[in-house]
């Protein structure tokens, strides 16, 4: 692998960067494997370079049925944070972000995390205890976080409108200030990079159309570019979970929905945090490039089209627009939608199965991106040792069944209301 | 925007319903249920990439449920009835 650095920066630019190497290769499937990851997404190229970095399993193939980095990973808005109630998250995000603050130089790679800070705005005196609640056992967990009255959020968030009449008047807000954004595409192209320098092998354009199982043990797969084998095989692919699971004959407390997510055009810098709001479920951040980013709530419907609706579209504009009265004089640039495998608790799902070398990681809601790092990391512990770290103990499948559910929102079991 | 025939009102605009969920999940037998029934029909779901059976609530409406089977992949309404109908398979 290259070694990027300011050194290769100045040798590359006396050659006007025309030589700068492939940063991975475009192998062809080999017949066999130890590990084949499904899914060249951010969490599947993570498994992947964790498998090769920590347990020195360099035989892995990763298997992408499109591109890398095009299904969730490039769909996503970006934001990275630990700010759960629940023990079993807020371990398992806090492990994740401190991860992520040393991603770039672990990589070799600029994911551009940027911690900028995530605040959650509490609307109602009830949300104020709530997140105040919630800031606490973050603390206790050992993470951070910083209660913001209302004149410390408008600090950091100007153009807020902070004032009585608007329609869900701001309380205050639970700040993480370690919480921010990164570059998603980065992050896949880090990983895949540093996966490939070990030895992974990352097979682009081919879908999984089959699981091969023989004496209740996984023995390969079936795919576009034909059979390969393999003793263990795990799945990372974001929200089809669910169909690839019924190639294993396997049924999932997961219900596959569609998300969107949208951009206005690119303006001046005038947001340098990250806004969420707890009454309307909606989330703002400015890119790099200047576009606010926003995203809502699901479709709320079953769907597996990565495109959604314009009723939705309306009500997150509406939202962001209730609270920064200012953005309203914006176009909207562009929308676009990504599958969530939406779990019957809203907790993720990495454990191993009754299959044996067969392991899932999948219900993410809809919070996969900022989970990518620790994901990895966990998944590829299961992987390697066919049994759970200790922070992916608590999100076994079978949980459901004996009733240890991780339900942060308290809804119960309408995946779609998480 | 969905476009969405009510069996009772004719068609409405998507904005009308509620989404109640997949219509497959069978309820079952208090008497005879075992936890394992119970376990599937709260928990576990086909989840297909396909033809999908589900009901919808048309809350600002007639306030009844209906049973609409829709492709989940292009979003296409492939038949709607009442819950206890049987759906068209769409292909003729």
């Amino acid at each position: 692998m290259q070694k990027y650095s300011i050194f290769s920066l100045a040798r590359n630019a006396l050659t006007s960067h025309k030589n700068w190497g492939e940063a991975w290769r475009n192998p062809d499937p080999k017949q066999e494997y130890d590990v084949i990851i499904i899914g060249a997404g951010g969490h599947g190229l993570a498994t992947a370079y964790y498998l090769a970095k920590n347990h020195g399993i360099t035989n892995v193939a990763v298997l992408e049925k499109g591109y890398l980095g095009g299904g969730n990973t490039g769909r996503n808005t970006t934001i990275v944070r630990a700010n759960y109630l629940l023990p079993e998250n807020e371990l398992f995000y806090e492990h994740s972000l401190k991860l992520w603050e040393g991603l770039s130089q672990d990589l070799n790679f600029n994911v551009m995390f940027s911690q900028r800070g995530v605040i959650n705005l509490a609307h109602t005196d009830a949300q104020v205890d709530a997140h105040q609640r919630r800031g606490n056992a973050m603390i206790l967990n050992g993470a951070d976080g910083v209660w913001l009255n209302k004149h410390e959020v408008k600090a950091r968030a100007p153009l807020l409108d902070i004032s009585d009449r608007a329609r869900f008047p701001i309380k205050g807000g639970l700040l993480q200030p370690r919480a921010g954004t990164a570059r998603h595409d980065a992050v896949a192209w880090g990983f895949a990079r540093g996966a490939d320098a070990r030895g992974v092998d990352i097979i682009q354009n081919c879908e999984v159309t089959g699981i091969d199982i023989e004496n209740g043990g996984v023995v390969g797969v079936q795919t576009s570019r034909g059979a390969i084998k393999a003793k263990k095989i795990g799945t990372a692919v974001a929200g089809h979970t669910g169909h690839i699971a019924a190639m294993a004959e396997m049924r999932l407390p997961i219900e596959s929905h569609v998300l969107q997510a949208m951009v206005s055009e690119p303006v001046k810098p005038c947001l340098d945090t990250v806004v969420t709001s707890g009454a309307t479920h909606t989330y703002i951040s400015q890119s790099d490039k200047g576009e606010l980013v926003m995203g809502g709530d699901l479709d709320l419907y079953n769907s597996y089209a990565q495109r959604g609706n314009f009723p939705r579209i309306e009500e997150v504009v509406a939202s962001v627009i209730s609270m920064f009265p200012a953005f309203s004089r914006l176009r909207l640039m562009r929308t676009w939608g990504g599958v969530m495998d939406m779990s019957m608790d809203g907790s993720p799902i990495i454990t191993k199965t009754d299959i044996n070398g067969f392991y899932i990681n999948g219900g993410w809601c809809y919070g996969g991106f900022k989970a990518t790092p620790g994901s990895g990391w966990v998944y590829a512990h299961t992987i390697a040792n066919d049994t759970p770290h200790k922070l992916n103990e608590g999100f076994a499948l079978n949980r459901f069944e004996h009733g240890y559910m991780i339900d942060e929102e308290g809804s119960g079991a309408t995946p779609n209301a998480h | 925007m969905l476009e969405i025939n009510c069996p009772y009102c004719g068609k409405r605009a998507q904005k009308e319903f509620t989404y109640a969920g997949d219509a497959g999940a069978e309820r079952p037998n208090l008497e005879t249920g075992t936890n394992q029934d119970w376990f599937e029909f709260v928990y576990l779901r086909n989840n297909p990439r396909g033809l999908h059976d589900e009901l919808w609530h048309h809350s600002a409406g007639c306030r009844r449920l209906i049973k609409v089977r829709r492709d989940v992949v292009t979003h296409e309404i492939i038949d709607t009835g009442a819950p206890s109908d049987s759906l068209s398979t769409g292909a003729s």
